[in-house]
């Protein structure tokens, strides 16, 4: 049985119903499938316009569940944001791009899922909507393992929320690969950083990925960084134990231990680039 | 209407878009690609599948205007929607004929596989910018991978295409070679016309598809196939070893001929064949391969050099002892001897993995029986060896096989093999009934050949004042499972492995090794390019130890006409290498002072470095026979048809060949007719491989160019020096002022259905290497240098290419847009195999697992052509094709060595080892710099400090 429910509310019913393979940007859902047949039941969300698109309101900024990496990075937003959006660049070429959602990277739940890291820096929470309800899930909650989250098979991301607590702070973020475009990433990082009038660090927010089944928040590194002055050599306060919550693995493209290194050096350097632009 | 639902099972809806500026209505399943959608039930074959993953951007179409992988979205998501192919860019004027026209000159489509997706995306751009940045034009074809051009034609022809510049005319008669001509057979790569392995389904075909091994060694047994197909309505058959009717063995080279069409008791690596199901397509398609009914048992696998030279370890094929396929051997002098008395001696031992060919086009083809006939249309290197080889499974003689090639979306070797031809062949012979087959990208990955793994070690030695002295050389190939090329690359190596110069002393010994792993075969070089690797790294590190200038190094010991190389050869003439290293030169000098100049001033993590390698190539076939036959034909209305049989995998042969015969003819090009590469009407012009198409069917086209045109002399009782003009339905000859024209219609037609034909083969002059590999392997050597400059992360290990240059001595440049397509081409896939290339037999079956350079990777190529003519050759023209490849990947390493003092004998060099390699206290040398393991460090007294040479 293929769907393609034009509301967010048929599209729940019809999930209700008997579930099935979500679908949408086909990103994802396609390289899966490989040549095997599709599966038995595919629900079409890709028409449900109401979860398209960005809408900034004024406590928080929601970003729907199936807006495209193009349309979020010719979106105008805040500044914290632009981490975020050089993330969205990054993801696989223009095609990518122009087909892939923000819903389906975050539940498709790569551990290098590129949006991740930056999301996670924005304190971002997923709106969960089924037939029976909506509920909110912070993202550092909804995403538990490599592959694995807490969405349940009747529910649809409908939308990503962003509250608007630090719009004006400095965002950025790196991706490591070993080609410049379509590459899966060995390391990435993302920060945002928010200064006082005086210069220093009020709060910051640094996430890796790639270097951990989940994408994390170094949390230690972000309570050291208060009250540092956000200027040239802000990437020098990040020390090796404050990566202590990563456990990279050996894979195709990098070891652990380079995971590791690399990770140290590309934090300092998204600091760096934070406190270039605060 | 809150929702469209659809049963999905087999069932297909009506989908309303528009395609092309037109309205068009599908019954398709909803689920189903787009990408198959605009192929099977559209016939818009113009948008290729690379991988059905959105990896390589081939599919590439427009959705509303803006560029997408028609792969990854569903028939379902697009009703009411726009679509534009590549078929219909034409009804996007004038920017896309302007971009047409500027992919033609500038050489940017080679095999055409990727075109149709790079034409797609840059349209897009130039609608909304006509001028753009080379980084906006990055970012647009970022998402469309090419293995053919190296990216940067076509990135110059995307910025170009709206500057109003136009290509040059057609050379005038006896003016081709040597002229920019726009390649002959590009018309139809830029406007999605060509007809690939995959783009014809003859009406009724049938599908037929593998089932592969998932262990690297397992035995199996077939559960009750009979029931299996009485139970899948539309499946037709399932194939095994018992179908087949004549031998169920093939390789290329017959004598090694080992590797079956299906596994008969044991599968000997993950993805070898040993069932296949026919079925018609929709049954085929919604097959689930997990119930087919067989019971693996996964066996231990042989899989590394080591573990099959292992003593005790199990025979992979009872008659070759020690698992070794075949050992190789060049000896000249003494050189033990000589190695004892060398005032220097460096050694070390470097290490590469398997890699993978990945041509955009996966293989495909089909085949049909047309009585006691069978005939094979698919994408291939070698019809004429795909004719053997076929006959044999099929147990019918050559003569009733006719193989028909396709237009090839890259080969670069692995089409040499045979890959769904054996299937489509058995299953269509049996079936009576057209079959066609279309390999995954999993597929191909997993089940053809691969550039061998090496092992390899070497020893050099040289006099206190520069000279080489003495090379001792050992190198482990693994082969796989199956013979393959391996006994080529182990013959060849050995031959290649000084490098282009003289070494008196020179012991070079290989051997191909079995594995239980995916066949290794051939890949642009035969082995040379791992060679080059090792031998082009020592050579720097010996010219370190010198303390001599690693470039003047190079030219000291440069072979010329009168030295002999490794196997006792002379050349006498046409040995170029020194023009080539001279002409790096000043590049060398300036780039090394522009990366000091950097490296003092450097504050940050990043330092650059500079590094050169050379190469030689023997063109042709390594001492044995590879003859090319051309026929060319004066037809009644006075066009000329070229049966021109070198198939052209994109390199260009179909131009080349036309051009050089052209001028031996001294006919003008837009004269000709091609006639391709079909074995019921055209010659054996033999494989395309061994950069040979140029030299040797070049010649033999050469030759049948001159035959015809005294041909036509003697009909019309003209001398040599006449000139011949040719027009419709006659041909003119002119001397001193006379001139004589003769009706071509009334003339009679020959057997072959011309009015003359000229007919000649061309086998090069070669003879056997004794016991002690000495001899004449090739008639004809190509020549190069690369130098790279490149820009290394010390923090993270990753490095930019910043430039490459190349000198390649080409003898005569026939065509210099298309050389230069090579060189730019080799140099991409030289840097993919020096950075990150690898492939992994069982992980990463995938093109983004899989990494080859996309389009940001590639630095700007500057092509220098050295012309020092072979008089053999034609116009004294030599290979190319794998001549391009060889140096990129060791130039790359000695840069990354100048730069930051590490050697990477382990490639690729990817961030992980870069940085390992850093940081790792044992890697550093004992004055500091990092490199060489001190234990392989010869005595002090042996080693000359740079300030002693140069006090």
């Amino acid at each position: 049985m293929y769907s393609r429910p034009k509301t967010l509310d048929a599209a729940v019913h019809v999930l209700a119903q008997g579930g099935g393979q979500i679908l949408s940007g086909g990103t994802d859902f396609f390289p899966a499938l490989g040549d095997r047949p599709a599966p038995d039941r595919v629900i079409d969300i890709s028409g449900i316009t109401e979860i398209k698109g960005i809408a900034v309101e004024a406590d928080h900024i929601r970003i729907g569940g199936l807006t495209t990496w193009s349309q979020l990075v010719t979106t105008l937003l805040p500044r914290c944001f632009d981490g975020l959006k050089s993330a969205a660049r990054e993801i696989g070429g223009i095609q990518i791009q122009n087909r892939g959602t923000v819903a389906g990277n975050l539940c498709n739940a790569s551990p290098a899922a590129d949006s991740v890291p930056p999301l996670l820096t924005l304190d971002a929470e997923v709106e969960l909507v089924s037939a029976v309800g909506t509920r909110r899930v912070s993202l550092a909650d909804f995403i538990v393992g490599n592959r694995k989250t807490v969405r349940r098979p009747d529910e649809i991301l409908a939308n990503v929320i962003v509250p608007r607590t630090f719009d004006d702070a400095a965002s950025a973020f790196l991706k490591l690969g070993a080609r410049r475009y379509l590459v899966i990433s060995i390391v990435m990082v993302a920060a945002v950083v928010k200064t006082d009038n005086a210069g220093r660090v009020t709060d910051a927010r640094i996430a890796v990925g790639s270097c951990s089944a989940v994408a994390r928040r170094l949390t230690l590194l972000e309570r050291a960084l208060v009250g540092v002055p956000a200027r040239n050599g802000l990437g020098t306060t990040t020390l090796t134990e404050h990566l202590a919550q990563l456990s990279p693995i050996d894979d195709v493209r990098a070891t652990a231990t380079y995971r590791n290194d690399a990770a140290l050096t590309l934090v300092g350097r998204v600091l760096e680039a934070c406190a270039g632009s605060c | 209407m809150v929702a469209t639902t659809h049963p999905l099972s087999g069932s297909q809806t009506s989908i309303a878009f528009s395609v092309n500026g037109k309205s068009v209505s599908a019954a398709v399943s909803p689920v189903e690609r787009l990408s198959k959608v605009l192929r099977d039930r559209l016939g818009l074959t113009g948008t290729k599948v690379g991988c059905d993953a959105g990896d390589c951007g081939a599919c590439t179409v427009l959705l509303d205007g803006e560029p997408i992988c028609s792969c990854l979205v569903a028939a379902g998501q697009i009703e009411g929607h726009e679509i534009t192919t590549v078929e219909g860019l034409a009804t996007r004027a004038p920017i896309y004929d302007q971009l047409q026209k500027s992919f033609l000159r500038h050489g940017a489509a080679q095999c055409g596989a990727c075109t149709p997706g790079m034409l797609v995306s840059a349209t897009a751009l130039l609608e909304r910018c006509v001028a753009p940045t080379e980084d906006a034009v990055m970012d647009a074809i970022g998402g469309v991978l090419c293995r053919c051009t190296g990216y940067r034609k076509i990135i110059t022809a995307i910025q170009d295409a709206c500057s109003g510049k136009i290509a040059e005319p057609s050379p005038l008669a006896g003016n081709a070679v040597g002229s920019r001509l726009v390649r002959l057979d590009g018309q139809s790569k830029v406007d999605g016309a060509e007809i690939f392995g995959a783009d014809e389904i003859p009406a009724g075909a049938l599908v037929v598809r593998a089932i592969r091994s998932p262990y690297q060694r397992a035995r199996f047994r077939f559960g009750d196939l009979d029931a299996f197909v009485a139970a899948h309505p539309g499946i037709r058959r399932v194939l095994t070893a018992k179908d087949v009717p004549g031998e169920n063995r093939y390789g290329v080279i017959p004598r090694f001929a080992d590797q079956p069409v299906f596994a008969e008791v044991e599968a000997r690596f993950r993805g070898e064949a040993v069932a296949a199901v026919v079925g018609e397509a929709e049954a085929i398609d919604a097959l689930d391969y997990a119930s087919f009914p067989v019971a693996w048992q996964d066996l231990p696998a042989l899989t590394t050099i080591a573990a099959a030279l292992a003593p005790d370890a199990e025979r992979i094929h009872p008659k070759r002892e020690n698992n070794v396929l075949v050992r190789g051997r060049v000896v000249h002098g003494d050189v033990e001897k000589a190695l004892a008395e060398a005032d220097v001696v460096v050694e070390d031992e470097y290490e590469s993995g398997f890699i993978e060919h990945a041509y955009i086009e996966p293989e495909a083809g089909f085949a049909r029986r047309v009585n006691d006939r069978i005939e094979i249309q698919a994408c291939t290197q070698a019809p004429y060896m795909d004719r053997a080889d076929i006959a044999q499974i099929l147990g019918i003689p050559p003569e009733a096989v006719r193989i028909i090639p396709t237009a090839v979306g890259g080969g670069f070797g692995s089409k040499l093999d045979l890959s769904v031809q054996p299937f489509v062949a058995l299953a269509a012979w049996l079936l009576r009934q057209p079959v066609r087959m279309v390999y995954s990208r999993s597929e191909s990955i997993v089940s053809t050949t691969k550039r061998h793994p090496s092992h390899i070690r070497v020893r050099v030695g040289a006099s206190r004042d520069g000279k080489l002295t003495a090379m001792d050389f050992t190198a482990d190939f693994n082969t796989g499972a199956y013979s393959s090329w391996g006994p080529t690359v182990a013959a060849r190596v050995p031959v290649h492995a000084s490098g282009p110069y003289y070494v008196p002393h020179y012991r070079a010994l290989t051997r191909a090794v079995h594995t239980h792993l995916v066949p290794a075969g051939a890949f642009r070089g035969f082995g040379v390019p791992q060679t080059a690797i090792a031998q082009e790294q020592l050579y720097d590190d010996l010219a370190d130890r010198l303390g001599i200038d690693r470039l003047e190094f190079r030219i000291m010991n440069a072979l010329d006409d009168q030295t002999p190389t490794v196997t006792g050869q002379v050349l006498g003439e046409g040995v170029g290498i020194r023009a080539c290293f001279e002409a790096l030169r000043p590049r060398w000098r300036a780039a090394r002072a522009e990366a000091a100049a950097f490296n003092a001033k450097a504050s940050g993590p990043v330092r650059h470095g500079v590094g050169v390698a050379g190469m030689w190539y023997g063109c042709g076939n390594t001492s044995l026979p590879n003859p090319s036959t051309i026929r060319v034909g004066l037809k009644a209305n006075g066009r000329i048809a070229l049966h021109q049989g070198a198939v052209d995998i994109g390199q260009g042969s179909n131009t080349i060949v036309t051009q050089i015969c052209a001028d031996a003819l001294g006919a003008p090009i837009d004269r000709f007719d091609l006639i391709s590469g079909d074995t019921s009407i055209t010659p054996d012009c033999g494989k395309t491989s061994a950069s040979r198409q140029t030299f040797v069917t070049g010649k033999a086209a050469y030759m049948a160019g001159i035959e015809l045109r005294r041909a036509i002399l003697r009909l019309a009782d003209a001398c040599e020096c006449a000139v011949i003009g040719f027009a419709d339905g006659t041909v003119t000859v002119r001397k001193d002022g006379k001139q004589r024209t003769m009706s071509l219609r009334d003339l009679p037609l020959d057997k072959n259905g011309y009015v003359l034909t000229g007919e000649a083969t061309f086998d090069p002059p070669t003879n056997p290497l004794d016991e002690n590999g000495q001899g004449t392997p090739y008639a004809v050597f190509g020549f190069g240098a690369h130098l790279a400059e490149v820009a290394v992360d010390t923090e993270l290990g990753t490095v930019r290419v910043l430039k490459i240059t190349a000198a390649h001595d080409v003898g005569r440049a026939i065509n210099p847009t298309l050389i230069e397509g090579q060189i730019e081409g080799g140099a991409a896939q030289g840097l993919g195999m020096a950075l990150m290339e690898e492939f992994f037999p069982g992980k990463g079956e995938n093109l983004h697992d899989y990494l080859i350079p996309s389009a940001g990777d590639m630095p700007p190529v500057e092509s220098i052509l050295i012309e020092v003519p072979s008089s053999i050759g034609p116009f004294g023209a030599k290979g190319i094709g794998e001549q391009a490849v060889i140096p990129t990947a060791p130039a790359i390493l000695n840069a990354i060595h100048d730069a930051i003092g590490v050697r990477i004998r382990r490639v690729p060099a990817t961030p992980d080892r870069i940085r390992a390699a850093l940081v790792a206290p044992a890697s550093r040398r004992p004055d500091g710099r990092a490199g060489c393991p001190p234990d392989s460090l010869p005595d002090a007294d042996a080693t000359i400090r740079p300030e002693e040479k140069h006090a």
